[in-house]
């Protein structure tokens, strides 16, 4: 282990040529840029290719057709430019071919801006593309959990033949932390028989959505996305044992809601705070064991609540839900003590 | 003893409109491939639209692209397949409409990728709409009047475009009789020599009749490609193979 | 010696084998199949076995095999 200062951008980047990805392709946006930066040369240190695609569609293209080969490939970017890539991540899943992609978060629709927000929930988590497909969905808090959630992604991609999407944001992305990254791994593109690698003494393959030669495609494809949403479920919990009133925030909203729980239990408020770690599934089970709970607290970089809807179906819509919004700048922590203040003194309107 | 019979990797009847050129394109690929002794390391892109029948029938590694989107698949796979020979399999409203800048960025970075782009002058699948090559005057249905080119601009040769850059091998060939499907044949064997040969980009377009859209018969749509459609698409070899990277 | 095989199952009546026959050898008027097309129809006394039918055709009809005389 070689523990390192790195920007988060750069540990994804980093992590990703350790878990043996040979192929990316991208386009430059803020706030994701040092990724493609960083692996313009750091890919071909490793053997690996670098292509900088004329746009998001080709870049996701391309991806398409390396996933398709069962080498490790990735994507990264932003707001505008994740919108362009949902037509591909349809194929991809509907193909089911493994592959990582990278949002790094900015604030606001259209072309908004590169200030911290957390606006690409909805289109991330609920997916951008067309047609029945998920894609599993990690929310890293930390430059060091940034890094380890795209070993794990490329992992969990294969086993599920599926995309996964690291949702970060611009202050992971930007801010530098030490990180830890383990030793780097070679991957096998062979080690599978569903690739496109020239068809040689076996029968051809055909990539291409599979619902045109299953016969039960409809039973198979319920059932693997039930199995994911089984067992795929990460989180992390903060005073919950005892919470009347539970936060609920992923990345680095979530460390700005735990000491936002430590400031209101010095005040005597029983808070405490539920971190999703996969966004898909969300973690549901993390809500079965809460007793006594007067309010479940969305903490958010977006103006619209976008998780809370998620919040409200994991508590099976018994528990009040509340929103605190934010984006653009990162919020105080008294803010956010000020906002579930007003939430226990009944001066808060619910979301739902 | 069979001397001459249908390619292996058209294993079954393929599923185009009567007289429709795919299926004579699809079949002088899949000879090109086996003559070669490539059909077993090799990898199609195919595109959506007509093309998109192709996987159905055609018996080699084949990834169903996005509409468009072909020759970008096709990059990713090279790139990352090297020894295999990547070729992408396209129509003009794919190609040339919704996939202009994939096709021609990987002609822009001369990728060692071949291109087989099927030119019939519309969106056959969709019900015969106009593509960015359908020829001045020619009726389609959203061309009802027939295509006016001060609205529209002019046909678009890509050939001409693709010849202004450092790319390895350009031809246009045409399946009308004979003599011109041996010719095109002639040249989608250059092509995929020179992806072999490491030279770099490759792109066949090949003339080829709708007879569904076109309202023509079989034979007159033939008719249509000799005396007319070549008027506008001129046959013949536009960047000849250097092989300089050997 | 070598002879003109017909898969006529596999015919779509596009005629472009009847336009191209240097020897005018094959009509397409032949038993309807089951795909509802009429087919070829090759009159060996005229077919010299070039294969031109083989290769201007879109759906595989033909075949060249060597027979024993």
């Amino acid at each position: 282990m070689d523990k390192q200062l790195m920007k988060g951008n750069e540990a994804i980047a980093e992590a990703a040529v350790r878990a043996g990805c040979k192929f990316f392709a991208g386009y430059p946006i803020t706030p994701q840029s040092e990724i493609l930066e960083y692996l313009s040369w750091r890919m071909p240190e490793e053997d690996g290719v670098f292509i900088q695609s004329e746009s998001e569609l080709a870049g996701i293209s391309m991806v398409y057709g390396a996933a398709a080969t069962g080498f490790r490939t990735m994507t990264s970017s932003s707001g505008p430019g994740y919108s362009l890539l949902q037509e591909g991540i349809s194929y991809i899943a509907s193909a089911e071919l493994p592959c990582l992609l990278v949002n790094v978060m900015r604030y606001g629709s259209g072309l908004g801006d590169i200030f911290v927000g957390q606006s690409d929930y909805w289109q991330t988590v609920k997916n951008g593309g067309h047609g029945d497909y998920r894609s599993i969905v990690y929310a890293p808090a930390s430059v060091q959990e940034a890094a380890d959630l795209v070993r794990l992604g490329f992992d969990k991609a294969e086993e599920y033949r599926n995309p996964v999407t690291l949702l970060s944001d611009a202050s992971i992305g930007q801010m530098m932390e030490p990180v830890d990254l383990p030793k780097i791994i070679d991957h096998d593109p062979d080690k599978y028989d569903w690739t496109a690698s020239g068809k040689g003494e076996r029968k051809f393959n055909r990539i291409t959505s599979n619902m045109y030669y299953m016969d039960n495609f409809d039973e198979y494809i319920s059932k693997k996305y039930k199995t994911i949403e089984e067992n795929e479920q990460l989180w992390e919990e903060f005073h919950t044992e005892d919470a009347e009133y539970v936060l609920v925030a992923y990345g680095i909203s979530s460390r700005i809601s735990i000491e936002a729980v430590e400031a209101v239990r010095k005040k005597g408020i029983k808070a405490g705070l539920i971190r999703p770690i996969s966004l898909y599934p969300f973690p549901v089970k993390a809500f079965e064991g809460l007793k006594d709970v007067k309010g479940l607290i969305s903490v958010e970089m977006t103006k619209l609540s976008q998780m809370a809807e998620d919040v409200a179906l994991a508590s099976r819509m018994k528990v009040p839900v509340y929103g605190i919004t934010g984006g653009t700048e990162l919020y105080e922590v008294e803010d956010v003590v000020e906002s579930i203040l007003e939430i226990v003194d009944g001066k808060a309107k619910e979301v739902i | 003893m069979v001397i001459k019979s249908k390619p292996e990797a058209c294993f079954v009847d393929n599923k185009y409109c009567p007289g429709c050129g795919h299926g004579i394109i699809n079949r002088l690929v899949a000879e090109v491939l086996e003559e070669m002794g490539e059909e077993k390391k090799a990898i199609g892109a195919i595109a959506v639209g007509c093309a998109s029948l192709m996987p159905d029938t055609f018996g080699i590694d084949c990834i169903q692209a996005q509409h468009g989107r072909a020759a970008a698949v096709a990059v990713g796979v090279k790139n990352c397949r090297p020894d295999n020979m990547v070729f992408s399999y396209q129509g003009d409203g794919d190609a040339l409409a919704i996939g202009f800048s994939e096709t021609m960025y990987a002609a822009i970075r001369n990728d060692n990728i071949t291109v087989i782009f099927v030119n019939n002058g519309n969106f056959g699948m969709t019900g015969g709409q106009m593509a960015p090559t359908t020829l001045e005057g020619q009726r389609t249905t959203t061309s009802p009047k027939g295509r006016d080119i001060m609205a529209t601009g002019a046909p678009l040769n890509v050939i001409n475009l693709m010849k202004t850059l450092d790319v390895a091998y350009l031809a246009r060939g045409s399946v009308d009789g004979n003599a011109n499907i041996m010719k095109t044949k002639k040249y989608i064997r250059e092509a995929f020599e020179a992806q072999k040969n490491k030279e770099g980009y490759s792109f066949v377009e090949v003339l080829s009749p709708c007879p569904t859209n076109w309202n023509k018969s079989p034979q007159d749509s033939m008719k249509h490609i000799r005396e007319t459609v070549v008027k506008t698409y001129e046959m013949g070899v536009y960047a000849e193979r250097r092989g300089d990277n050997a | 010696m070598k002879k003109l095989i017909t898969n006529v199952e596999s015919c779509k009546s596009c005629k472009y084998c009847e336009d191209n026959c240097p020897k005018d050898a094959i009509k397409v008027n032949g038993k309807i199949n089951s795909k509802g097309y009429p087919t070829v129809v090759v009159d060996e006394e005229k077919c010299i076995v070039c294969g031109i039918c083989y290769n201007v055709c879109p759906d595989y009809v033909f075949e060249i095999h060597e027979c024993e005389v």
